[in-house]
């Protein structure tokens, strides 16, 4: 059957230089980044852990874009949802789960802050704060350093739609529109924050318009279709990369969770919203996809989810193991220590 | 060697880094063709070109934030707050990143940014509400960031050369009035004055002074002043807030046995006010009597009249008078 | 404008002065010369009058608190003069309102709040001199009676250094510290500032004077006689008691004209010959011994000494005593036996010569022209400083005294 579809409509990755390879990594990032989200809410529910943030819709969109750069060379200025584009970036399971149990080999911040403040240095994962929409603004320095040092490097940055209406946005959006600066700026638009619905964010009908404003191209992509994210990502990059400028991508993703575990999406959020947001699940459209061009068949799916499985079973029983930070390393690292 | 003004040996300093390390860059609004506000990179623009003089939008936050990411991509950025007045917009970015961005990452990330902002008012200042103001008590209260403040010439290229080679954020304080009304001798070779130390400028044995910037020029006069009248006090530059050079400090008090604190910020909870909480717990049993501060008034900045200015402003003349009741006391 | 006012001299040789009561408070009107505050000094309560007329600002010294004589105790804004009739203008620009409590001090970029603070208690040390004192054993005694050269008479550090030098150069002068510490069970009752006075002033005159001592017995027959015969007649006709003390007044007055080195003073200079007699009398009052002075003693009457007697006992013993009252003296009479002491060697009141302590008048068997008679007796003690004068004319001047009560005779 699959194999008849990919006869009767020619395969969208094929024009977008996608290979099986490539199809079936992506699937995995994606696969891998729900399983540890969803991984990390039952520890949070069963009391080893008090707080979890998730990055569940998301999924889809980041480990497009990230598929687009140059994952060792470009470098990733995330937000407290990009789980899934930090696995793409480099960083393990390991990684994040010692983060999310704060134990000591944390690479993010060992343990000093709240998970999901993923950072990694050897990854060029530049780390955040809580504090929304700065992160822009070290995108856009980091990719003016790049063009001053002439490095080719060029900056991915993300952030939610609710932060768009930080002045920090503005002002990024303004600087690297200016100097034409090599940086992607990457909205996952999930149409709250927290709870406020974006009609009460904005007046305009999602934030791609806004891009020109700012003297370069904003696109709007459904996020739970990785081809076509991946496509806008593609072209973003080459512009970057090519001295254009930037570009703003807007991905329209669905939060599949509450915001947080702290959070009750049904206070403000209808029930029926939260089940028809199910059907634009990224991991199920794009199996869905795979299952139609015949990549995935079920030997290959248990054999991915068992490997994923492993992973996440490992990462957890690993950071569990690890003991908490040092109390006596609470002063370190204030100022450079040589 | 040569006698420089103040504004020249910051000046001096900036050109020698940008000249000595690529990688040293300027940013700030209208730093460029214009060379700064008050001249302080007057003719980097043709000698180093746009890209490392860059005139920045009118935008704090940028200024800070863009500095931020280009220092974590191999840059050492030197953003400059016109007026320290303005700097309000950008202390997210100062505060809640560049401070912490070493902490929060474990080791692994660095900020080495130096953030200039010219400050401070008086009767020659004419800055009114929003072009006079101190800042350092609410940065220096800040755990990630380095606050320096010069008074000599020497010290101001010494100390921005080590501000612009720290790997930490600093934050350089320079007072308005003593861009042209210091002068000093200014070695021409590659000098640094290491952030931290204080400097003892005017040893004494009846009293300690402590003060920094500009009110340690009026701290000096007024150590003069008194001198006639048997009254020898020592006079202590600070020089670098935080981190602060505590063996200084508690060396003169239990030198002297008495000590004040000067500073032109408001008193209240003002940078005296640690100094005075530090001479208190470290060396109470050397106090011979209590710990002063003299400082600006509890208002909400200097105003623009020269009369309500002069009301303002610590003097030489004021601190005299304080420290008379100090020694007599 | 405000202005300090100061602890008085409040004596010669009064160093310094405790607040007992403070009789006005902050935001009040005070009127010159009515009382400010309760003062206790060496034996009294003094009534101090406020040098100035206005409004009192601030109080600078709390109630208990022992200050050098010249430190600032209150702060008194001196009256706004009142402007023409009718007028209702503000006060001069440099007469600032005085309606700011006393807490609100005027804020100014040099007030660097040098004014000391306002509650210290006992003697005003700093850390450092606290420290001093302890690493050079210098006992609290010793502390409250160093003069500070710093503002309001505060210790220096100075001070404490060059009281060390001078006593480490005068050699092994080591003040005994006895340790009496409070053991199990025992109560430790809080000096009283008038308990505190008597304790210095008498510890100080048994460390600079050497004290020797004289007594004698005198027949009393003739005063008991006499008195009991008058008194009744003199108390309708004078209208006060006629007491022993007056007799023994106007007899230490002519004692002391026959003998004027009795009447004088010790000083490195030489010794100070005292013009005026003016005789102390030591009065059990209920905060303890108060010795009020009867000024000019020698120039009164039996009368005129019985008079100021009751004048000054009893307001001794109300508390009402004032400034003059206590200052001045040159002799004093201290007379125990109205509490049926025998034979007393009472303690020379510092800046005096000798006192004189009275006994109680004990009918006795003595032996009178070669036969036993019952006599009223009385021993009559001197102390004295020995650096004045030596036994023999203190003997002499008790015998002066001796020939006087028993040479009495009606009419003087």
């Amino acid at each position: 059957m699959a194999v008849r579809d990919t006869r009767v409509q020619p395969a969208r990755h094929d024009a977008l230089g996608l290979g099986p390879s490539d199809l079936l990594d992506m699937y995995y990032y994606l696969a891998l980044a729900r399983a540890i989200d969803e991984r990390m809410w039952v520890l949070q529910r069963a009391g080893l852990v008090p707080f979890v943030i998730s990055g569940q819709g998301h999924e889809g969109a980041q480990v497009a874009v990230m598929w687009a750069i140059d994952r060792g060379r470009d470098w990733l200025v995330p937000y407290y949802r990009s789980l899934a584009a930090c696995l793409v970036k480099g960083m393990t399971p390991r990684d994040l789960m010692l983060g999310l149990f704060a134990r000591e080999g944390d690479p993010s911040s060992g343990g000093r802050q709240m998970p999901a403040h993923w950072a990694h240095a050897g990854h060029r994962i530049f780390t955040t704060s809580s504090p929304v929409a700065t992160q822009y603004l070290h995108a856009v320095g980091i990719a003016y350093a790049a063009r001053v040092r002439g490095t080719g490097e060029i900056a991915v940055t993300s952030i939610g739609e609710g932060s768009t209406s930080q002045g920090d946005w503005h002002e990024a959006m303004n600087l690297a529109g200016i100097h034409r600066l090599p940086v992607v700026f990457m909205v996952e638009n999930n149409r709250f924050a927290i709870s406020v619905p974006t009609r009460l964010q904005m007046a305009t009908d999602g934030v791609a318009v806004r891009a020109p404003g700012y003297g370069f191209p904003g696109v709007s992509v459904d996020g739970s279709d990785v081809l076509e994210v991946y496509g806008a990502a593609r072209e973003a990059v080459r512009r970057a990369r090519t001295g254009e400028g930037p570009t703003l991508i807007e991905c329209r993703v669905e939060r599949l969770t509450a915001h947080s575990s702290e959070d009750r999406q049904e206070k403000y959020r209808q029930t029926s919203d939260i089940e028809a947001a199910r059907s634009k699940d990224p991991l199920v459209v794009f199996k869905h996809y795979l299952e139609q061009i015949g990549l995935l068949d079920e030997a290959r799916y248990t054999e991915i989810h068992g490997r994923i499985k492993d992973a996440v079973t490992d990462a957890t029983d690993y950071a569990e193991s690890r003991p908490a930070p040092d109390p006596a390393t609470v002063t370190r690292h204030v100022f450079f220590e040589g | 060697m040569a006698e420089m003004r103040y504004i020249d040996a910051i000046r001096l300093a900036m050109y020698e880094e940008m000249r000595r390390d690529e990688r040293v860059l300027v940013l700030g609004e209208d730093v460029g063709l214009k060379g700064g506000v008050f001249g302080c990179t007057d003719g980097f623009y043709a000698e180093f070109g746009e890209a490392r003089v860059l005139d920045t939008p009118l935008a704090e936050s940028s200024i800070v934030g863009a500095a931020i990411g280009m220092a974590a991509n191999g840059l050492i950025p030197i953003a400059e707050i016109q007026f320290s007045d303005f700097i309000h917009p950008a202390y997210n970015q100062i505060v809640s990143e560049a401070a912490r961005i070493r902490y929060r990452s474990n080791g692994t990330f660095g900020c080495p940014i130096t953030i200039r902002a010219p400050y401070g008012g008086g009767v020659e200042v004419h800055g009114g509400l929003y072009h006079s103001q101190s800042i350092e008590a609410t940065f220096a209260h800040i755990p990630g960031l380095k606050v320096v403040t010069p008074y000599t010439a020497y010290d101001a290229k010494g100390l921005l050369k080590a501000a612009i080679r720290d790997p930490d954020p600093v934050l350089f304080l320079e007072h308005k009035r003593l861009y042209r009304l210091v002068r000093g001798d200014v070695p021409d070779d590659d000098y640094v004055v290491p952030i931290g130390p204080a400097v003892v400028r005017r040893p004494g044995s009846t009293l300690s002074l402590f003060a920094y910037g500009m009110m340690l020029h009026e701290a000096l006069r007024a150590a003069e002043e008194v001198v006639t009248e048997g009254i020898d006090a020592e006079v202590v530059d600070l020089r670098t807030l935080r981190p602060l050079d505590v063996q200084t400090i508690l060396a003169s008090v239990r030198k002297t046995s008495k000590a004040m604190i000067v500073y032109e910020d408001n008193r209240f909870l003002g940078y005296g006010a640690e100094v005075a909480a530090l001479i208190a717990e470290e060396a109470f049993d050397a106090l011979d009597g209590p710990i002063l501060r003299v400082a600006g008034l509890d208002v909400p900045a200097v105003p623009y009249a020269d009369s309500l200015a002069a009301a303002f402003m610590p003097t030489s003349t004021k601190i005299a008078d304080a420290v008379r009741r100090l020694a007599a006391y | 404008m405000p202005v300090e006012i100061k602890l008085p001299q409040l004596g010669e040789s009064i160093h310094e002065g405790t607040i007992a009561r403070w009789l006005k408070k902050p935001g009040d009107s005070i009127e010159k010369y009515e009382p400010l505050a309760e003062i206790t000094t060496d034996k009294v309560n003094v009534e101090m009058p406020s040098p100035l007329g206005g409004v009192l600002v601030e109080l600078l010294a709390s109630e208990g608190e022992t200050r050098p004589v010249g430190a600032p105790i209150a702060l008194i804004d001196v009256a706004v003069p009142e402007g023409p009739a009718g007028s209702s203008e503000a006060p001069a620009a440099d007469q600032p309102a005085t309606t700011e409590p006393a807490a609100g001090r005027p804020v100014a970029a040099a007030d660097a709040g040098a004014a000391p603070p306002a509650a210290v208690r006992g003697v005003r040390l700093s850390p450092l001199v606290r420290r001093l004192a302890e690493e050079h054993r210098i006992p609290h005694h010793v502390l409250e009676t160093l003069r500070g050269s710093g503002a309001g008479g505060r210790i220096t550090k100075e001070d404490i250094l060059h009281y060390v030098a001078d006593r480490d150069r005068v050699g092994a002068h080591t003040e005994p510290t006895p340790l009496v510490a409070p053991r199990s069970g025992d109560d430790v009752v809080k000096l009283s500032p008038v308990r505190r006075a008597i304790a210095q002033r008498m510890a100080q005159s048994k460390r600079e004077i050497p004290h020797a001592y004289g007594v004698i017995e005198t027949d009393m027959r003739a005063v008991v006689t006499w008195r009991e015969a008058h008194k009744e007649a003199w108390r309708a006709r004078e209208g006060v008691p006629l007491t022993y003390t007056a007799f023994f007044v106007a007899a230490a007055c002519e004692a002391l004209r026959a003998y004027p080195i009795v009447n004088s003073s010790w000083s490195e200079d030489g010794v100070i010959m005292r013009r005026a007699v003016n005789i102390g009398i030591g009065i059990a009052a209920d905060e303890g011994l108060v010795v009020p002075v009867i000024h000019d003693a020698d120039r009164l009457s039996l009368a005129g000494v019985a008079r100021a007697l009751d004048d000054l006992t009893g307001r001794a013993r109300a508390g009402r005593l004032v400034l003059a009252d206590i200052q001045g003296g040159t002799f004093t009479i201290t007379n125990p036996g109205v509490f049926g002491s025998i034979w007393s060697m009472p303690i020379v009141v510092p800046g005096q010569a000798a006192i004189l302590a009275t006994d109680a008048i004990v009918k006795r068997a003595v032996v009178r022209d070669d036969a036993i008679a019952i006599r009223p007796m009385m021993h009559l003690g001197l102390s004295f400083d020995h650096r004045i004068f030596d036994g023999a004319t203190a003997v002499q001047f008790l015998n002066h005294l001796k020939g006087w009560f028993e040479g009495f005779r009606d009419g003087r």
